[in-house]
């Protein structure tokens, strides 16, 4: 069986989804395309990850979906932020900060010391 | 949205989901279009992007949480499906697990109730029983102690003695006699437990020379009393005395320290005279049961007890024989009314693991043999988008439904197995009344079904989902060769130790059976009717004023009866004794002394009449037997057994010797004859010290005689015709404890029959299932690998090499199985000892037949497999490729 890897780390996904869904309500497919655009390609989000993510998230009460209406006047599953969920992508956001500030220190140091 | 909102919308949930993602994909391709690529090529690109819609459904599916519900349901149906097409393999399977789980509830419906369920009262792990304590055995305890105790100790809420009371109740057609139990007033308050009607005894019941008061229980309520509430305060006549009936007990009543007590009164003993030691307050005669008030630990109870047995007070002195000189032995009801049939009933309750472990382990075989025939199943499955985890629920969804088939199977065994694990229970079995298929047996039933289901699939399951998947596809449309050979023979090496472990046990206790049965006892059993007539009624008291009077009404009755009985057309011979052999000799045990060294011993008191070694057929070794003339007016004479014969006087002749029994006031008895050592208490019974002497020169005439009958046909038959008999003599008289002399024989052996019957049958279960086992398991191999020996032959292999193959192959397994069985026999043999009979646990000749039955029965397992390889034809097999 052949599942569509990300390259992401292990539930950088939820949190992204998150930030993007942050900005104001939005489908799954605007979503995908945010990403692609946002990161200039270099994260190839699968989108066959998507959408269990997404179901993920929602089962978690972490998101909330409404069906609505597009500028297109098709009907579309627009996802928004609940009040757990703006919580939640505040801490993770910060510890992802965090993480990724030590991250960087410990490899300048390393490349500093080889030098 | 809660799970089962989300199980319940799952249509509306499922419906959503689908236009999500075709939204998804048509806003893809639209874009894609937009860019200029072609419209069916641009909707390749948004599937192939999203990769493919069914899989991302299935993930979003699992993120729902609610999948395992959906799936079970699913799987369900998949596994009945599965199941009902390959009928042969579920038969064989479910029923294999019928009988396992079927035998082991039965067992554990009957072990429940006596060894592990609470007993049926109030704070039931409250209630002690308390004994004296002689030569380190338990003893009953004296009144005087009881009374003592009473006062003195701290630890009980109530305290209560009891000791069994058997009155017959005349003015009705027939006589009868009752078991029951005289009792201290405290008695039904310490077990927790009210009368249904009327009242409970008070203390001033329980005085001497106080109201003659019964209480009935409801079993005896129903059938003497037609359930007549009027009762209640009515009178009725007990051994020729008026009784007030001043309650009954509930139906739901279980009288455990003594369950055939029908009936019940107040003990009545007098407090007054302590310092007469010649009074039966100072008897061993009563047993007793404490209540421990609430925060005292059984242990605080047994030090509080063994302080007041340390430091006797003046107000109660005590006689020397109940100087509670070693304390007390206190312990729960429980324990105490369990403790005899333990070992058997744990010896069971293991035997019939090992035969639920053999069961489990050979539809682990079958489940794996068919798992290996399904490889190509599963790859396709995985192939079509499965989880490794859905594969190996679905697996043991396969397994643990087959369990419940085998399960409901089971209860069917289970039902019939309890009632004849009842028929055959040892008459010493606590509480056969609550051993039943009730709910707590029924919970175990579907827990160990489960726990069975998934034990006997794990193995499978994770066999089909670490199965190299490309291999399984490429051969998914034959069986593959040689699929987890190495599990499977394991799992026969186990098979065949547990067997072996279970039939050298069922050998064990047959041989002891053997034994046991071929144990000389002392007379021949055979045609021999038993049965007991007691004397009843106030004209057999002796009064103050005309001693002996009452004694000499008592001698006269049993010698008419005895008239009577000689009578009786296809009666041989007849004879009246104290006491009869192969029963209960507890009332029989007195103590001896022997003129010449003036030592005391204890020995069996038989006062018997004129004639009862010639009807029993004891041979006399010495001397003469009692006779005619051996009456009140001649000088006293006894006859004694070999064994107290032997040890007492050797070589030399014991003829002629003087010996005192019972009260040291009467005159000396001679030895007039020695006799064959006869069986007392059971077959197994060491004790032959046995002193017989004439019923008209015993110094007190006992209430209760023993009737030995020998007949000339069937002894059972005379029955009726002798009761008549004695009635024609004193219609009062009841007639209890009819037995044939072969059935006491068989009584005395009961518990080892019981567990030798289980055990034979789970080794005779466990021996098929542990041949089958093997067969399949060989003959499964033998045509996955039809192409190897066809090769082999046409390589030049002979029909003699092909048949060792395939057996080296088969028997290799089961020598380690037997190998290993032998280890572990020979530990598990120890739990057996106290059930064993002049057998050691140890015994060669069982271990060494258990282990030709077992090579046997395995050998003709192989040996079919083997020889259809023999015949293997290379041109077929081959041609077939």
């Amino acid at each position: 069986m052949t599942t569509a890897k990300s390259d992401l780390p292990q539930g950088t996904l939820d949190l992204l989804i998150m930030k993007v869904v942050a900005l104001g309500p939005v489908h799954g497919y605007a979503i995908a395309q945010r990403l692609q655009q946002v990161s200039r390609d270099v994260v190839q989000v699968p989108q066959g990850s998507l959408y269990p993510a997404l179901h993920r998230l929602e089962n978690r009460g972490l998101l909330a979906a409404d069906w609505k209406q597009t500028e297109t006047g098709r009907e579309a599953k627009f996802y928004r932020l609940t009040r757990t969920g703006k919580a939640q992508l505040e801490s993770e956001t910060a510890s992802w900060q965090r993480l990724a500030e030590a991250v960087g220190l410990i490899l300048g140091i390393a490349e500093g010391g080889a030098r | 949205m809660t799970w089962w909102q989300r199980l319940w919308r799952r249509r509306q949930l499922e419906v959503q989901l689908d236009k999500e993602l075709r939204f998804h994909l048509e806003q893809h391709a639209n874009d894609l279009i937009a860019q200029g690529h072609d419209p069916v090529e641009a909707r390749r690109l948004a599937r192939l992007a999203i990769g493919g819609p069914e899989q991302v459904k299935e993930e979003c599916r699992d993120a729902r949480g609610t999948r395992w519900l959906e799936d079970l349901g699913q799987d369900v149906r998949h596994a009945a499906r599965r199941l009902r097409s390959n009928p042969g393999f579920t038969a064989v399977g479910a029923l294999t697990l019928a009988l396992g789980i079927g035998a082991s509830t039965a067992i554990f419906s009957a072990v429940n109730p006596i060894l592990f369920e609470p007993l049926p009262y109030p704070r039931a792990d409250r209630i002690v029983m308390i004994w004296d304590i002689f030569q380190g055995e338990r003893s009953q305890v004296t009144f005087h102690t009881y009374r003592e105790l009473t006062a003195r100790s701290h630890s009980f809420d109530a305290l209560a003695a009891f000791e069994p009371w058997q009155p017959t109740m005349t003015g009705a057609a027939e006589p009868e006699r009752f078991d029951g139990q005289s009792v201290s007033s405290g008695y039904f308050q310490t077990l927790g437990v009210v009368p249904a009607l009327g009242r409970d005894f008070i203390a001033s019941d329980d005085q001497f020379h106080g109201p003659k008061v019964a209480i009935l229980s409801d079993a005896l309520w129903r059938r003497r009393f037609a359930a007549n509430r009027a009762i209640v305060g009515g009178q009725i006549t007990l051994d020729g005395d008026s009784f007030t009936v001043i309650g009954v007990m509930p139906r739901t009543l279980e009288n455990v320290p003594a369950p055939s007590a029908d009936i019940w009164s107040a003990m009545q003993y007098d407090p007054a005279h302590i310092t007469d030691l010649q009074t039966a307050e100072w008897g061993h005669h009563l047993r007793m049961v404490g209540r421990l008030r609430p925060g005292v630990s059984l242990d605080q109870a047994r030090r509080d007890l063994d302080t007041i047995a340390r430091t006797p007070i003046s107000d109660f002195p005590r006689a020397q024989w109940a100087a509670l000189g070693h304390g007390f032995i206190v312990d729960s009801l429980q324990d105490d009314v369990t403790r005899g049939v333990k070992p058997a009933l744990f010896a069971v309750l293991a035997a019939v693991l090992l035969l639920l472990l053999i069961a489990c382990v050979n539809v682990t075989n079958l489940l794996l043999a068919r798992s290996a025939q399904r490889q190509g199943e599963f790859a396709m499955r995985v192939a079509l988008g499965a989880g490794r985890s859905r594969l190996i629920r679905q697996v043991l969804t396969e397994s643990v439904l087959l369990s419940f088939v085998g399960g409901a199977l089971g209860m069917l065994v289970a039902e019939n197995g309890v009632r004849a694990l009842v028929a055959l229970g040892p008459p010493g079995l606590p509480r056969v009344d609550a051993i039943g298929v009730d709910g707590a047996v029924f919970a175990f039933a579907v827990a160990i079904t489960t726990l069975i289901g998934l034990a006997v699939g794990l193995v499978p399951a994770l066999h089909a989902s670490r199965s190299d998947l490309r291999t399984g596809l490429k051969h998914s449309s034959r069986q593959t060769a040689g699929s987890h050979p190495l599990t499977r023979r394991a799992l026969l090496v186990a098979e065949v130790s547990l067997a072996l472990v279970l039939l050298v046990s069922a050998g064990l206790l047959l041989r002891s059976l053997n034994r046991l049965f071929a144990v000389d006892p002392g007379f021949d059993p055979s045609h021999l009717l038993t049965l007991q007539v007691q004397t009843s009624g106030h004209k057999f008291d002796d009064q103050a004023n005309a001693p002996g009077v009452g004694a000499g009404l008592r001698r006269r009755f049993f010698a008419q009866a005895l008239d009577a009985v000689r009578g009786v057309p296809g009666v041989s011979a007849a004879a009246f004794t104290s006491l009869l052999p192969l029963t209960d000799p507890e009332l029989g045990i007195y103590g001896a002394l022997f003129e010449k060294d003036q030592r005391g011993f204890d020995v069996y008191r038989y006062a018997v009449t004129p004639g009862y070694f010639e009807t029993l057929g004891t041979p006399l070794l010495r001397g003469r037997f009692l006779d005619e003339h051996d009456d009140a007016g001649s000088p006293p004479a006894v006859v004694i057994s070999q064994s107290l014969a032997r040890r007492e006087f050797g070589s030399q002749n014991s003829i002629g010797q003087r010996v005192h029994i019972g009260p040291m006031d009467r005159p000396w008895f001679a030895v007039v004859g020695v006799v064959a050592g006869v069986k007392q208490a059971s077959l197994a019974d060491n004790q032959q010290d046995a002193v017989y002497i004439t019923a008209a020169q015993s110094w007190f005439a006992d209430d209760a005689m023993s009737l030995v009958v020998r007949g000339r046909g069937d002894a059972g038959a005379l029955t009726p015709a002798i009761r008549k008999a004695i009635w024609s003599v004193d219609k009062d008289q009841p007639i209890v404890q009819v037995a044939t002399m072969d059935s006491l024989l068989e009584a005395t052996a009961a518990e080892r029959r019981f567990a030798l019957v289980l055990f034979e049958v789970f080794g005779v279960v466990a021996l098929m299932l542990a041949a089958t086992g093997i067969y399949g398991v060989l003959s499964g191999s033998v045509t996955e690998r039809l192409r190897e020996i066809g090769v082999r032959s046409a390589l030049g292999a002979s029909r003699g090499d092909i048949l060792t193959l395939v057996l080296r192959q088969g028997m290799t397994p089961a020598a380690l199985g037997l190998l290993i069985g032998l280890i572990a026999a020979v530990a598990a043999s120890h739990a057996l000892v106290t059930l064993l009979f002049g057998v050691s646990r140890l015994d060669p000749l069982t271990y060494f037949g258990v282990i030709v039955l077992l090579a046997c029965a395995s050998g003709v397992a192989c040996w079919v497999p083997a020889w259809r390889a023999a015949g293997v034809d290379p041109a077929i097999t081959l041609r077939a490729e």
